[in-house]
C-alpha cells in the first residue's frame, strides 16, 4: 500500500506525532508486559498492618501503597491494560459502527439517510453519560458492558464524517464508472469508496480511543467500573474517597496522570494523522493556533502567504 | 436498417425536476423540470460510428448515460439490439422470446448483460479512474465484476491484450502503476481499454478527447477508428467539437437543447449543412487553411434555459434567418436527401 506508506512517512516527519507516538510506545509496554514489569500482583491477598495503609512512598513501594495496603504502582501498571483494551476495542467498534452507517447513509440518501442520520442525531443530543451511567446500572458492571456501552455510544461522529465524506466521492466519475462497468452498490461502496475515507476513518478512530478511555475512566471513577479489574478511573475513585483527606498524594496523582498522559499521547497522534489525511485542516484558520490567538483578541488574523503552487507537472 | 442497427432511440425524453421548495408552493408556481432530452429518434447500425454533436447543456450526455441504464429515461424507447432498456432500467420486464433470451433475465442480470456488451469512456480521463487502484485492478475489475476469468493466467492474458489493444504497449510496463503516474492520453487509454476488455459490441464514448492535448487527440480517435476496424465495435462519439467529429465519423447527428436537429451522413453534414444551427456551427469551425476566408456566422445570445424551452421552433430566439412562424410551430424533419434529415421550416 503507497498510500499508507505515504502517510508514515510524512507522520514520522512531524514532531509532535513521534512524541505521541513514543508516550503511547510506553504505555503499550507497561500493558503488555504488566506482570513482569510489576513489582506486586495487585490481586494477590495481602495481609496489612494499620500502618501499611496509604503508606507513604519507600524504597519497597516506589509509588506508596494505597488504602488496602497495595503497591501504587504495581494497580497502574495493571491499569494500563483495562485502559487499552477499553480504549482500542471501543474505538474499534464505534468506527466500525460509524462507518456501516455513514456509508450506508451517504450511499444510498434519501430515505435511508434520513432514518439512519436522525437516529445519529438523537444519540447526539442525549448527553452521553447520564445515559451510560443509566445503561451500566441496568445491565450490571463489567469490561465488556463498558467496552459496549462506550462503542454504541461514540460511533456517532465517525458516521457523520463518513457521510459527509461519502456525499461528495460518490458524485466522481470513477463511481460513475464502476456502475457503467456493471459493479453491484455493494462493490462500489467497498471497492471505490471506503477506499477513499479510510484514511480519515482512521485518524479519527484513534482520536477515538482517547474519549473512549476517558469514558471509562469516567464511568470507573463514578463506581461503575468493572468490579474485578484494577482499572485508573477505579483509582482516583478509591483515592478521591479516602486518600484525599489524608493527603496521599501518591495514591491520587499517578492514575490522573496516567489518564491525561494517554490521551495525550493519543490525541498528538491523532491531530497529527487527521492533519495528514485532510490537509484542509492546516490551513484553515481555526486551526491555526496562531490565528486563533490573533482571533480571540479580536485582531485581524495574520495571513500566511500562500504558498507558490510549483510550475509544471 | 433497423435490422442492422444495434442500437434505436424512439423519442427519448429525459426531464429533470428542479427543487420546488415551500416558497415556490406558497407562490403556486407549477412543478418544473429541466428538458435535458426532449423527444430524440435516432438508430445506430452495427459497426458505425455515428457523432452526436451539441453544446454543452444540449443533452448528449444524457442520451448516453441513458442507453447505458445509468438514468431512467422519462419517456421513449432505447432499443439496444431489439431489447427495450428503458424498460429495463425502470424494473419492468418485457420478455420478448429474442435470441438471447435477455427479456427474459432478472432486472440486475438484465442490466449486468446490457453493461457487458455496451460501455462507456467518459469524457474527464483524470477523475474517471479510481486513484486508490492499480492499473492491472481498473482493467481486471470489469472481468470480475462479470465473472468472466476464472484464473489469474486467463485474467492477465485478457488485461495484457485489452491494455496493448489501446496502446499501452507493454501492458507489464503500466500495470503496477497508479493513475497519477500516468498522463492524460494514457489515462484515456486505460480507460478505453477498461472498457475494451469485456469485448463489447458498443461503445460510448462521452468527449473522450475534450479533456486531452491538440497533439493526443489524434492519436486517441485513430484508436476508436482501428478499434472499430478491429473488432467491430459500434462507436457513439459524443462531442462539441466538429472537426474531431467529421475526422473519423460515418454520421452525425446535431442536437441543441434536448433535440436533434440535423442528422445524416457526416461529410453531406459538413459540406452542405442545412438547419440554420449545424450552417453556424461549421461555419465558425476551425480550418486548417488560414488564407482561406468564409463567412462566418457568429449566433447571437446564449442558449435558452432549458426549464423554459422556448415554443415553436426551439431555436428562433437564436436564428439569423427566422421567421414569424418559427415562433408558432415546432418544425418537423425534413429529408433533404437520403438519410439526410433537418429539422427547419425554411427547407
Amino acid at each position: 500500500m503507497d498510500q499508507f506508506k505515504k502517510i508514515w512517512q510524512t507522520f514520522i516527519s512531524k514532531p509532535m506525532a513521534v512524541v505521541g507516538a513514543l508516550m503511547l510506545l510506553v504505555v503499550l509496554i507497561m500493558a503488555l508486559f504488566a506482570p513482569w514489569l510489576a513489582p506486586y500482583d495487585p490481586q494477590e491477598h495481602i495481609d496489612v498492618s494499620i500502618s501499611d495503609i496509604l503508606a507513604p512512598p519507600d524504597a519497597e513501594h516506589l509509588l506508596g501503597r494505597d488504602d488496602a495496603g497495595k503497591d501504587v504502582l504495581s494497580s497502574l501498571i495493571f491499569g494500563a491494560r483495562v485502559s487499552l483494551i477499553v480504549g482500542f476495542v471501543s474505538s474499534f467498534f464505534s468506527m466500525f459502527i460509524g462507518t456501516t452507517v455513514g456509508l450506508a447513509a451517504g450511499y444510498y440518501g434519501g430515505r435511508v439517510s434520513n432514518v439512519l442520520m436522525r437516529f445519529t442525531d438523537f444519540l447526539m443530543v442525549i448527553p452521553d453519560l447520564p445515559l451510560m451511567l443509566v445503561i451500566i446500572s441496568v445491565w450490571g458492571r463489567g469490561l465488556w458492558k463498558i467496552i459496549l456501552v462506550i462503542s454504541i455510544l461514540y460511533w456517532t461522529y465517525t458516521a457523520r464524517l463518513v457521510r459527509s465524506q461519502v456525499l461528495s466521492i460518490k458524485e466522481r466519475q470513477f463511481v460513475l464508472r464502476a456502475r457503467a462497468l456493471g459493479a453491484s452498490n455493494f462493490r462500489i461502496i467497498i471497492r471505490h469508496i471506503l477506499p477513499q475515507v479510510l484514511p480519515l476513518i482512521i485518524a479519527q478512530a484513534v482520536l477515538d480511543i482517547s474519549s473512549s478511555i476517558i469514558a471509562e475512566s469516567t464511568l470507573s471513577f463514578l463506581g461503575l467500573g468493572d468490579p474485578m479489574l484494577v482499572s485508573w478511573g477505579m483509582m482516583l475513585n478509591f483515592a478521591f474517597e479516602r486518600a484525599v483527606s489524608r493527603m496521599a498524594w501518591w495514591f491520587l496523582l499517578p492514575p490522573g496522570f496516567a489518564i491525561v498522559w494517554v490521551s495525550l499521547a493519543i490525541i498528538l497522534i491523532g491531530n497529527a494523522l487527521e492533519e495528514i489525511v485532510n490537509p484542509r485542516l492546516k490551513t484553515h484558520h481555526l486551526f491555526n493556533p496562531r490565528n486563533m490567538v490573533s482571533l480571540l483578541m479580536g485582531k485581524p488574523p495574520l495571513v500566511e502567504p500562500e504558498p507558490t503552487p510549483e510550475v509544471g507537472t | 436498417m433497423s435490422n442492422q442497427a444495434i442500437l434505436q432511440i424512439k423519442t427519448l425524453y429525459k426531464h429533470f425536476p428542479v427543487a420546488h421548495t415551500v416558497k415556490d408552493r406558497l407562490a403556486r408556481r407549477p412543478h418544473q423540470v429541466v428538458h435535458a432530452v426532449d423527444g430524440v429518434s435516432f438508430d445506430v447500425a452495427r459497426g458505425e460510428i455515428l457523432a452526436l454533436v451539441g453544446e454543452s447543456g444540449s443533452g448528449k450526455t444524457t442520451v448516453g448515460m441513458n442507453i447505458l441504464g445509468l438514468q431512467v429515461p422519462t419517456r421513449g424507447q432505447i432499443l439496444f439490439d431489439g431489447h427495450n432498456i428503458a424498460d429495463w432500467a425502470k424494473g419492468r420486464l418485457r420478455p420478448d422470446g429474442s435470441p438471447e433470451d435477455l427479456g427474459k433475465l432478472s432486472r440486475r442480470r438484465q442490466i449486468m448483460a446490457l453493461h457487458r456488451r455496451a460501455q462507456m469512456v467518459f469524457q474527464d480521463p483524470y477523475e474517471s479512474l479510481n486513484p486508490r487502484q492499480r492499473i492491472f485492478d481498473i482493467v481486471a475489475e470489469p472481468l470480475e465484476i462479470h465473472g468472466l476469468v476464472s484464473n489469474r493466467e486467463e485474467k492477465q492474458a485478457r488485461v495484457r491484450a485489452a491494455l496493448e489493444d489501446s496502446g499501452l504497449v507493454p501492458a507489464d510496463h503500466f500495470w503496477n502503476r497508479y493513475p497519477d503516474e500516468l498522463s492524460g492520453g494514457q489515462r484515456q487509454r486505460v480507460v478505453i481499454a477498461g472498457a475494451l476488455v469485456l469485448e463489447p459490441e458498443l461503445l460510448i464514448a462521452d468527449e473522450p478527447v475534450s479533456m486531452l492535448d491538440v497533439s493526443i487527440r489524434a492519436e486517441i480517435l485513430t484508436l476508436l477508428q482501428n478499434l472499430r476496424l478491429a473488432h467491430g465495435i459500434t462507436i457513439l462519439y459524443t462531442t462539441h467539437d466538429l472537426a474531431t467529429a467529421g475526422y473519423f465519423t460515418d454520421r452525425m447527428a446535431v442536437m441543441y437543447l434536448g433535440r436533434i436537429v440535423e442528422i445524416g451522413p457526416t461529410i453531406e453534414v459538413l459540406k452542405a449543412p442545412c438547419h440554420p444551427y449545424t450552417q453556424a456551427l461549421v461555419s465558425v469551425a476551425p480550418v486548417p487553411n488560414p488564407r482561406k476566408r468564409r463567412k462566418r456566422m457568429i449566433l447571437q445570445g446564449e442558449v435558452p434555459n432549458p426549464i423554459q424551452v422556448p415554443p415553436g421552433c426551439r431555436f428562433h430566439p437564436r436564428c439569423p434567418l427566422a421567421e414569424e412562424r418559427c415562433k408558432q410551430s415546432d418544425p418537423p424533419f425534413v429529408e433533404v436527401t437520403q438519410n439526410h434529415k433537418a429539422a427547419c421550416l425554411l427547407l
